[in-house]
């Protein structure tokens, strides 16, 4: 008795192979879709925006003359607000995806402590702007400062700093962990000889999203009441200073046509520092993903 | 359970006339004993996976431990270096004398253990690391920094290895880029290097081919002479081949520790005599 009968797989072959073509020309559909909204974004920005992008924008503060405006003080201050989160976010967000995976027990409070780290990365940015500004701007009196403004954003995304890095501390094989144990290693050695150097090219990957999103984020500054034009660059980590992504709001939100092209220049400055960023952070993983 | 009184004979035979009772006789009278297992008890939660194990493993001998899947073989070679601890569920009773102390003491560091207990796994697990690297890793984490003296362990334990030759010019390259058989032998090399007392084997050759299988068997001989080996092993003919005590293991008893000539002509149990004639497991 054959259960398998030659005709009629032939006819479905058929069907088989139309439903596999279907469903590539969706995929494709969909690749293009998110392709496309993206190179007509660009565009209008590049049209809108190249004509104010030059030295004088670069290297001028704030002003009420869209042609006299510039994004010295959001630039400098996006950068300065990037050198507190990233260590911060990275050391904390790593660390606690380390412990959780070599060191605590699997038990209720260690499952407890894992659903609110999910659960966290879903809290809406605002909430950690109100956090943020009841802690680091009035109990620890740190003012709107680079230093409030960053451990607010740091609280923001380290969850998803956290849950991209214990994936990849999980994805590393049991038995590398092993073969290391078994030789007398410590935990320690173990996490930064096998676990570590196996995780990075994973745990860069987590943050460099994260941190992107941070550089984009607007509503925790508003929040914490970060100024939005300033004529000084900070003078150091509790300054006050302003963001780049901050800036381009406010010029967006004014009534004189012209601010829109300058809006416009600051998304490209934006872009461009955030390419810059994540390019740093890519030769970091690469550098990884070589050596092993 | 171990048959007590086979195994008080075998003493007293040893020290009557070690040349009868060992194959590979040594010229020493009576082999020391490297690990001492008393009634040791293990659990994984309310999984009773060792019952009442009593062994003793002596040195400069292979011992083999064969038995059917389940019967807490691995276990049991993975208690002697306190793997088992990896697993959270774990818990033991009773005692593994190690040269005189107790594993499970306190006081007793797992490092420290470890060190003197080497381990091969099952599947080959280099680490994605260079050759080098790779056999470098023990003394490294000992705190071994010379470059001059990690060149001459590494070439020491790849020879000891038998793999040398083959990876002599390619010490650089990825350890991932070698077959599974000289994966193996890698590993083995890298348990070297940290000079260990004792090497254990969990069926170090259930993923190789038969050639690989055949160049570890005879590198286990070699070995035998500077190291105390035990060896878990599903197949019945390699653990005839290689060594010299084998203990039978049955739903985590032993059920028959004794000679290897022994086991497979004579068994004094039926079920070992059932296992090994093929008639289970």
């Amino acid at each position: 008795m054959k259960y398998i009968n030659n005709t009629v797989v032939m006819k479905r072959m058929k069907t088989r192979l139309n439903l596999n073509k279907i469903w590539k020309m969706i995929f494709l559909f969909a690749t293009s879709l998110a392709l496309l909204a993206l190179v007509l974004l660009l565009i209008r920005i590049i049209s809108q925006g190249t004509g104010y992008l030059n030295w004088d924008f670069l290297n001028n503060f704030g002003s009420r003359f869209p042609e006299k405006a510039g994004i010295k003080a959001a630039l400098v201050g996006s950068f300065y607000l990037m050198l507190v989160i990233a260590p911060v976010s990275m050391f904390i967000g790593v660390g606690t995806a380390i412990y959780l995976e070599e060191y605590a027990k699997k038990n209720k409070i260690t499952d407890f402590i894992q659903m609110n780290i999910s659960n966290l990365a879903g809290v809406p940015s605002i909430a950690f702007g109100l956090l943020g500004l009841t802690i680091f701007v009035r109990m620890f009196a740190l003012g709107k400062s680079i230093l409030a403004a960053g451990f607010t954003m740091s609280l923001l995304i380290l969850p998803v700093i956290i849950v991209a890095a214990q994936e990849a501390i999980r994805a590393v094989p049991k038995e590398q962990r092993e073969a290391s144990y078994g030789m007398g290693a410590t935990k320690w050695q173990t996490i930064t000889r096998v676990v570590l150097p196996s995780a990075i090219p994973g745990i860069l990957t987590g943050s460099i999203l994260a941190l992107s999103r941070a550089v984009g984020e607007t509503a925790p500054l508003v929040v914490l009441g970060i100024p939005v034009i300033l004529q000084f660059l900070p003078d150091g980590l509790l300054s006050q200073f302003t963001t780049l992504p901050l800036q381009i709001f406010d010029w967006a939100k004014r009534p004189q046509e012209e601010f829109q092209y300058v809006a416009a220049a600051g998304i490209i400055v934006l872009m461009i520092f955030l390419v810059i960023m994540n390019s740093i952070a890519i030769t970091i993983r690469n550098k990884f993903q070589k050596r092993y | 359970m171990v048959d007590l009184k086979t195994k008080n004979e075998n003493e007293k035979l040893i020290i009557k006339s070690p040349s009868q009772v060992d194959r590979e006789a040594s010229p020493s009278i009576e082999k020391s004993t490297v690990f001492e297992t008393k009634n040791f008890d293990l659990w994984y939660g309310d999984h009773h996976a060792l019952k009442d194990i009593n062994l003793s493993i002596k040195e400069n001998e292979v011992s083999a431990i064969i038995g059917p899947s389940g019967c807490g073989k691995s276990t049991y070679i993975k208690a002697l270096n306190r793997m088992v601890e990896l697993v959270p569920s774990a818990r033991t009773t009773g005692e593994i004398i190690y040269r005189g102390r107790n594993i499970f003491d306190a006081s007793y560091e797992v490092e420290e253990l470890r060190t003197r207990v080497g381990m091969v796994f099952q599947k080959p697990n280099p680490f994605p690391k260079s050759i080098y690297d790779n056999i470098a890793y023990g003394p490294r984490i000992h705190g071994i920094k010379n470059k001059k003296i990690l060149d001459e362990i590494v070439e020491k334990s790849l020879r000891g290895a038998a793999i040398w030759d083959e990876v002599k010019d390619r010490l650089n390259q990825n350890a991932y880029g070698l077959s599974g058989g000289q994966q193996q032998r890698i590993c083995i090399a890298r348990c070297l290097a940290i000079e260990p007392d004792v090497i254990l084997m969990d069926e170090p050759t259930s993923a190789l081919d038969p050639i690989s299988t055949l160049k570890v068997e005879e590198l286990v001989q070699e070995l035998k002479d500077n190291y105390s080996i035990v060896i878990v092993t599903h197949n019945m003919q390699q653990a005839a081949r290689i060594s010299d005590k084998t203990a039978f293991f049955l739903n985590g008893e032993v059920v028959e520790f004794d000679n290897t000539d022994k086991i497979f002509s004579t068994p004094t149990d039926q079920r070992t005599e059932d296992y090994i004639s093929g008639r289970f497991g």
